[in-house]
């Protein structure tokens, strides 16, 4: 197990960017009724879920929302077998023509990305993709740029970005582990 | 990381119940990409499966094939009646020839109990049992459970009635062994010919009387009478088998009691079940079927997914 190097970010500061987020999501796009935010499983989900609340709170307007698991689309598949817990993803919309903003908590290496991506595409044509992300902690292995970045933040590659949310782990936290 | 432990699917006898609930449970994630426009994931791209039947099959066949797709596997089909086994080949040269062309996993059918193990000795791929004789039939219990489970939420607990040719029934086998090791109670009911002696040692118990097995059952899961056991004087008509086993809806109507029936197909409409049963809300068999291809993949993925596989 690696040690806590620092802690990056506050239950405050979380909130703060995640709302900050929606109003972008929402000034980026000129009909709200369009717009489908998918989060990736499982942080990504959660984050997904409040900017919904957020938009709903700030337009009036509920969006749609979904949820990708992106197991079967991974490259690493073969290596690691993806993640443990793999569940169904929950996208009950019609994508065709929506513009669809994927949520997930961490950009590193940018496969993940990638897989979500490739898997949307078996649900039909968006509109557009756009990306936005909690952390962007740099790294990429692909051409893939975060559309909405809470905060950026330079890291090595022997520390690891862990998001905590409340839902899962109890407490809303960002904090860099040193491995 | 290995997310199961079996290496093979040649029985449900020899799997764990965790590795059992494993495969049920990644199953709905299957059933879920079977929902959508493109029912495909590329987890097995590049894997090659090949089927071999040597034994005849329209569901269990078609079901595998799909699922291997779906998957986006390399699918090479092969059955006993266009091949060289009509020359005389045995299974064990069959086999080693296939192998050398590197496959990457066999699913197999085949008439003889215990062929799937043989087959094991001579190859390092995971093997799937699609079926070996009157042994098991692994994969057709995992879906039968599956089902149980979307409908019931839970397989611990419930009371599960098999009724048919026990004796012949290799999904009856694979079945008792998987819902005795996730919990459930089973009890059996057939003519006492069509039952194999000491068959409580599973942990099952026997009853003679379909009426008695539908007043206790939540599920009842009804097995083809196979007619070509009908030649060799087990059963002396099919008048009198639906008399005495058949599922009718009248003998459901006696009972307060609305319970599941399922059936693993293919179904012989007026002999064991009536087609009134068959198409009515109480049945769950087309469920069966598509839970089966979801199953399967999930099957696939857990034993091809894994690296450390040796």
């Amino acid at each position: 197990m690696g040690k806590i190097k620092s802690i990056l970010l506050n239950e405050l500061e979380m909130s703060k960017m995640l709302t900050r987020i929606s109003h972008e999501i929402i000034e980026s796009h000129s009909e709200i009724s369009s717009i489908a935010i998918i989060g990736i499983r499982t942080r990504g989900e959660i984050f997904a879920k409040k900017i919904v609340d957020n938009i709903e709170k700030i337009s009036g307007d509920r969006v749609h929302y979904g949820i990708l698991d992106v197991t079967f689309y991974r490259d690493d598949f073969s290596q690691n077998l993806g993640s443990p817990k793999v569940g169904p993803s929950d996208i009950s919309f019609d994508i065709n023509s929506k513009n669809i903003v994927l949520i997930d908590d961490v950009l590193y290496t940018g496969r993940t990305i990638r897989a979500a991506m490739d898997e949307l595409f078996s649900f039909g044509r968006a509109s557009s993709i756009k990306l936005g992300v909690l952390i962007d902690r740099g790294h990429r292995e692909l051409p893939i740029k975060a559309d909405f970045v809470g905060k950026n933040f330079p890291t090595s590659n022997n520390e690891h970005v862990h998001v905590l949310v409340n839902e899962v782990d109890g407490k809303d936290e960002v904090r860099l582990v040193q491995y | 990381m290995k997310r199961i432990e079996t290496k093979h699917l040649l029985g449900l006898e020899n799997v764990s119940s965790k590795d059992i609930e494993t495969i049920i449970d990644v199953g709905f994630t299957f059933r879920e990409v079977l929902e959508r426009p493109i029912k495909k994931v590329p987890v097995l791209n590049g894997k090659n499966i090949v089927n071999l039947f040597f034994e005849n099959s329209t569901r269990t066949k078609i079901s595998f094939e799909l699922a291997e797709k779906r998957l986006s596997a390399d699918v090479t089909n092969f059955s006993a009646s266009s091949s060289s086994v009509e020359k005389g080949e045995s299974l064990r040269d069959t086999i080693q020839n296939i192998h050398v062309m590197k496959m990457d996993c066999v699913v197999m059918r085949h008439p003889i109990p215990g062929s799937c193990l043989q087959l094991s000795n001579y190859v390092d791929v995971p093997i799937v049992n699609a079926g070996d004789g009157t042994h098991e039939h692994p994969t057709q219990a995992l879906l039968d459970m599956m089902s149980i489970k979307e409908k019931f939420g839970k397989i611990k607990g419930l009371n599960i009635g098999i009724v048919g040719d026990i004796l012949h029934s290799r999904v009856a086998l694979s079945n008792i062994f998987g819902l005795i090791k996730l919990g459930a109670n089973v009890k059996l009911c057939a003519p006492p010919h069509l039952l194999q002696r000491n068959i409580e040692q599973h942990g099952v118990s026997v009853t003679y009387d379909v009426d008695e097995l539908i007043d206790w059952a939540d599920a009842v899961n009804v097995l083809r009478i196979q007619r070509e056991r009908m030649g060799v004087g087990l059963i002396p008509s099919i008048r009198e088998y639906r008399k005495f086993f058949g599922i009718t809806s009248e003998r459901l109507n006696r009972h307060k009691k609305e319970i599941v029936i399922m059936h693993p197909g293919p179904i012989n409409r007026g002999v064991e079940i009536d087609s009134d049963v068959a198409d009515g809300d109480q049945a769950i068999i087309l469920d069966q079927v598509l839970n089966g291809v979801a199953v399967r993949m999930s099957v696939l993925y857990l034993l091809l997914g894994s690296k450390d596989f040796e």
